[in-house]
This record gives structure tokens, sequence and C-alpha cells, in this order.
């Protein structure tokens, strides 16, 4: 049922490939001001993971998998929510100068 | 049927993430990046919800609401001083959670999983486990749990290797005999202990390093994850977010010179250098008073701030000293190192929460050519960064290294809590120099005296 047929693993493997060059040329764009938000920003992105937990827990299996599965829905859900709260909390902090000064 | 519709809705997903990214280059566009990167997730969460029913409906609102109750009040109150800890934080929790999918996922389909899949599954736990712990120990430096100096022992890359080498054998070992359940546990237990070793050998100083390749691991390791799941939304995601950690790591490898492996294994900040003929050099010591008489005659000031204002929480008194300064028609910048602090960015987001604005925040290499023609360069808190050493003294573990040329500037006033060295355990030659003021005191502290003094001075 998790066999993956090569075509699959070889399309997998184009994707990562181009994510990767996508990636490098995205992030050397990001402005330095912006590093720390950028950084809980990916966190909160890469915690997508979460649909993999929930896709575990949709399939039939004892208990023991749900309840890894679970942990990780919890760990994942406070990565996601913590991390696009801080990153607008920080990125609201960035002004420019008032221009009458 | 509704695969592929939840397969398209998958990339409209992805497309927000990339343009999340993309919106990130500038602060002007930042926020609506925040705002793409939060509806791509809840796409993704909407299309996995409509196609896969949860077996267990109170298991998973549960770990949801504990998910929502741990994380609002990080996302919300974490001061901004403690942002490092909570980044090595998440990146523990994000690799954790990637670790126990893949193990519940071999639990689930162990005897059947074929070699390939098994393979990636076995290093993707690696990579999880051993960024879980490592995260967790870069957590209780930062947070003072434990001493942020490196913990070194003899033939410790050894050791550290070594057990590297069993987390990967034994998964070679579950490759070849997939219903050896015993193995897994033996693969998590050394990936486990690989990251405490690893990162417990690491100093302070090197943290924003170290949290950078953690949160590229913790991003790899969840791609990895989508290859072993066959889910290409996962792989994007993980594969940006491992970019991006892979790119801050060498903006700051190469910020202090060094190489990875020199950062992973050098063990550096363990030992006090003391140079020889150090007791014939004489810094002098000056009063705040001293420093406003100085600053009476200026017209061009540089605040260098480092990991020393994050301690002290000194980033509004050098705000309300900078407006002083203004006032009296001083042009104030702000210079900022990429390893200063203790994550990439820390600077930025201390001053910035601050008010200072964005526009006075200065890169090295933009600010590095202005300490010429500068008047005062004020340094808080920060050290290593501006030791001419690196650019004169061949012998100095800092030589080398990109710094802020504060020496440069006519007056340098160093502000500083001792006259102890700094995390590199190297004496800094800019305080002997006849252009500096060595100020002794808590960054707080000293910055307001000295607000205080430019207050009462009489032109």
């Amino acid at each position: 049922m998790t066999a993956i047929s090569s075509a699959d693993l070889v399309t997998n493997l184009l994707i990562f490939l181009l994510a990767t060059v996508l990636g490098q040329e995205l992030i050397r764009h990001v402005s330095r001001l912006l590093h720390t938000p950028l950084m809980a920003l990916t966190n909160a992105i890469s915690s997508v993971s979460f649909i993999a937990a929930l896709i575990v827990l949709a399939e039939p299996g004892s208990e023991d998998v749900q309840l890894l599965a679970a942990v990780a829905v919890a760990l994942a859900a406070t990565n996601i929510v913590s991390g696009f709260l801080l990153t607008d909390r920080i990125l609201r902090m960035f002004r420019k100068r008032k221009p009458e000064k | 049927m509704t695969d592929v519709l939840v397969e398209s809705l998958y990339v409209v997903s992805a497309m927000l993430f990339v343009l999340s990214l993309k919106f990130m280059a500038e602060v002007r566009t930042s926020r609506l990046g925040n705002l793409c990167g939060v509806s791509g997730m809840a796409v993704a969460i909407g299309a996995t919800l409509m196609a896969y029913q949860s077996q267990n409906t109170s298991l998973l609102v549960g770990a949801v609401v504990i998910g929502a109750v741990v994380g609002s009040p990080i996302g919300l109150k974490v001061a901004m001083t403690a942002v490092p800890q909570r980044t090595a934080m998440s990146h523990a929790f994000g690799s954790l959670a990637v670790a126990l999918v893949g193990a519940a996922e071999y639990y689930r389909s162990a005897p059947g999983i074929d070699p390939v899949t098994l393979s990636v599954l076995s290093g993707e736990m690696v990579l999880g486990f051993l960024t879980f712990t490592g995260s967790c120990i870069a957590f209780a430096k930062l947070q003072g749990l434990i001493s942020g100096r490196p913990i070194l022992y003899r033939g410790r890359m050894y050791v550290s290797l070594g057990t590297l080498g069993v987390a990967v054998a034994s998964g070679a070992y579950l490759v070849a005999n997939p219903s050896q359940e015993w193995a897994l546990l033996i693969v998590a237990a050394a990936a486990l202990v690989f990251g405490f070793l690893l990162v417990i050998a690491i100093g302070g100083a090197d943290m924003p390093t170290v949290i950078a390749i953690l949160n590229s691991f913790a991003g790899i390791s969840a791609a990895a994850l989508g290859f072993v799941l066959d889910n290409r939304l996962l792989i994007v995601a993980g594969t940006l977010d491992g970019s991006s950690g892979l790119i801050l790591g060498i903006i700051m490898s190469k910020a202090m010179n060094r190489s990875f492996t020199n950062i992973l294994f050098g063990g550096v900040g363990a030992v006090i250098a003391s140079e020889a003929g150090a007791g014939a050099k004489v810094a002098q010591t000056y009063t705040p008073d001293d420093v406003a008489t100085v600053l009476r005659d200026a017209r061009s000031v540089i605040v260098v701030p480092g990991y020393g204002m994050a301690v002290a929480q000194a980033q509004h008194a050098v705000k309300e000293l900078a407006d002083a300064m203004q006032a009296r028609g001083i042009d104030v910048k702000y210079g900022i190192h990429p390893v200063a602090g203790r994550m990439p960015g820390h600077m930025n987001v201390l001053l910035a929460e601050a008010q200072v604005p964005y526009d006075q925040l200065w890169e090295m290499d933009k600010v590095n050519p202005l300490f010429p023609g500068t008047d005062v360069a004020i340094v808080v808190g920060a050290n290593d960064v501006t030791n001419p050493a690196a650019r004169t003294r061949a012998e100095s573990p800092l030589y080398g290294m990109p710094i802020l040329d504060v020496d440069k500037a006519r007056t340098v006033v160093f502000v500083k809590r001792s006259m102890g060295p700094g995390f590199s355990g190297v004496d800094n030659d800019l305080f002997y120099l006849p252009n500096t003021m060595m100020v002794l005191g808590d960054a707080k502290r000293v910055l307001t005296d000295l607000l205080a003094a430019l207050r009462n001075l009489r032109d």
C-alpha cells in the first residue's frame, strides 16, 4: 500500500530539486532585516507535516500508531499557531522613520 | 475522484507558500507574505480534512486544542529577547512531529514497506530525532538553563560520529530486515544521543549558525517524510524550510569566517586565551559624563549592538539615547553584524521592538565604509564582531572574520559589563586604542546615565 512506484519517486525527486533551487533563490532575496521572522515563518510552513499526521490518523492502525500521530498533531499545531502569530507580531514592529522628522 | 481535487488544492497551497517567501523579500510586503503562509496552511489542512476522515475524532480535536492552547501564548507573548530560544523550541517540536509520524508510518505498514521507502524513512527519523535533542540543548543553552560554554572532552568527535554511525547502521539493518522493530528503537535512541552530543559541544556565540543548521535539518526531515508518504506538498514545504536554514547557515558561517565542520566540531569558546603581555596594556575607562562631552560636538554616531544589549534588555535605552542625540542634530545609524546576537536577524528585531525605524539599521557591508567619516561609534554589548585582530593578527582565532570597522571612527565608546573577553575568549585590541573610551557597567544603566548626562549638557 505504501509501495512507491519508481515513476513517482522520480517525479518526487524532480519536485525536490526544483523546490531546492526555487527556495535558494527566494531566500537569497529576503532582506537581512527579516531573517528572524523568516525563520518563524518557514518553521510554521514546514509544520504542514500536520497534514501528514492527519493522514496517518485517518488510516486504520493500532492505538500506538494513533497516539504517535496525535502527539505529532499537537506538536505541529503548536508550531503553526505560534509561528504565524509570532511572525506577524514581529513584522508589525518594523516601521519606517516618520516623515515629519 | 476527490483525489484530483485534493491534489489541486495542495498545488494551490504550495504556490501560496512560495509567494509567502517571495513577499518576505522586503519589509513593505512582508505581512502579506505571512498572510499567504497562513492561507496556504488553511488550504492544505482544509483539503486534507475533506479527503481523510480521522478514525478517532476526539483524539484529533484534543491534540489540536492542546497545540492551540500551547502555541497561542508563545506566539502572542514571547519576549523579543527570547525569540532565539523559542525558535530552537519550534525546531525541536517540528522535527519531533516529523520523526513521530515517520515512526507511526513504520508501525502501521512495517513488514510490507518497500526498501527505498524504508531507507528514506530511516534517514528521516535519524534527522528528525537528532534535530529534536540538538534543538532542546540549544534551547537550554539560550534560555540559560545550562552553561552556554561548550562542553568538551577528548575524542568527542569520534564518540559523536560513532553514535551517528550506530544510527545509520541500525537503519541499514532495518531496511534489510523490515520486520525487526527493535532496530527502529536503536535508530531513534542513537539519533537522540547524537543530537545531544553534537550541540552540547557548541558554544553560545555559535548559536546563530547552529540554529540555522537545525532549521535546515528540520526542513529536510519534513521533506523526507513527504517522500515516505508520497505527499508532494510536504516535499515542497519541507524543502523551502530546509533551503532557508541552509542559506542562513551559510550567511552566518561566512560572517564568522568558519566552516560548518569547524562550528559543529571546533568547540570554539572554551579556552580563555590569555595573550602574552596583556598585563602591559591598560584600557582607559571613562564615565558617562565624559562620553556626553564627546557627544556634544559630534555630528554623526553609529551604534553597534550585540548580544550584551539583549542580555541587559537595553534596546529601549538605546533608542531613547538615539532620540536625544537626534534632537541635538546628530545623525544616528545602527551597524548590524550578521552574527550579532543569538540568531540571524536578532538585533534588527530587538531594535524594531524599541521602535527604531528600520531604515536606520545598516548591514555590515554598507555601514563599514562610513566609519572613517563618523565622529563616534558606540558599541553596546558587542565584542568579537568589532575586534580589529580579525584584520591584523594572523595568529588570532578571529583572523579573517569580517568585522565592523568601529576602530576607524574618530572616537569609539565601548559599553561593556566588565573587562572580560568575548565568547571567543580572545582579548579585544580595541580596548587599548587611544581613541577608545571604555565605559564599564550594565548596558542599560550606562546608557540611561549617558542620556541624563547628555540632557544636562550646557552648550
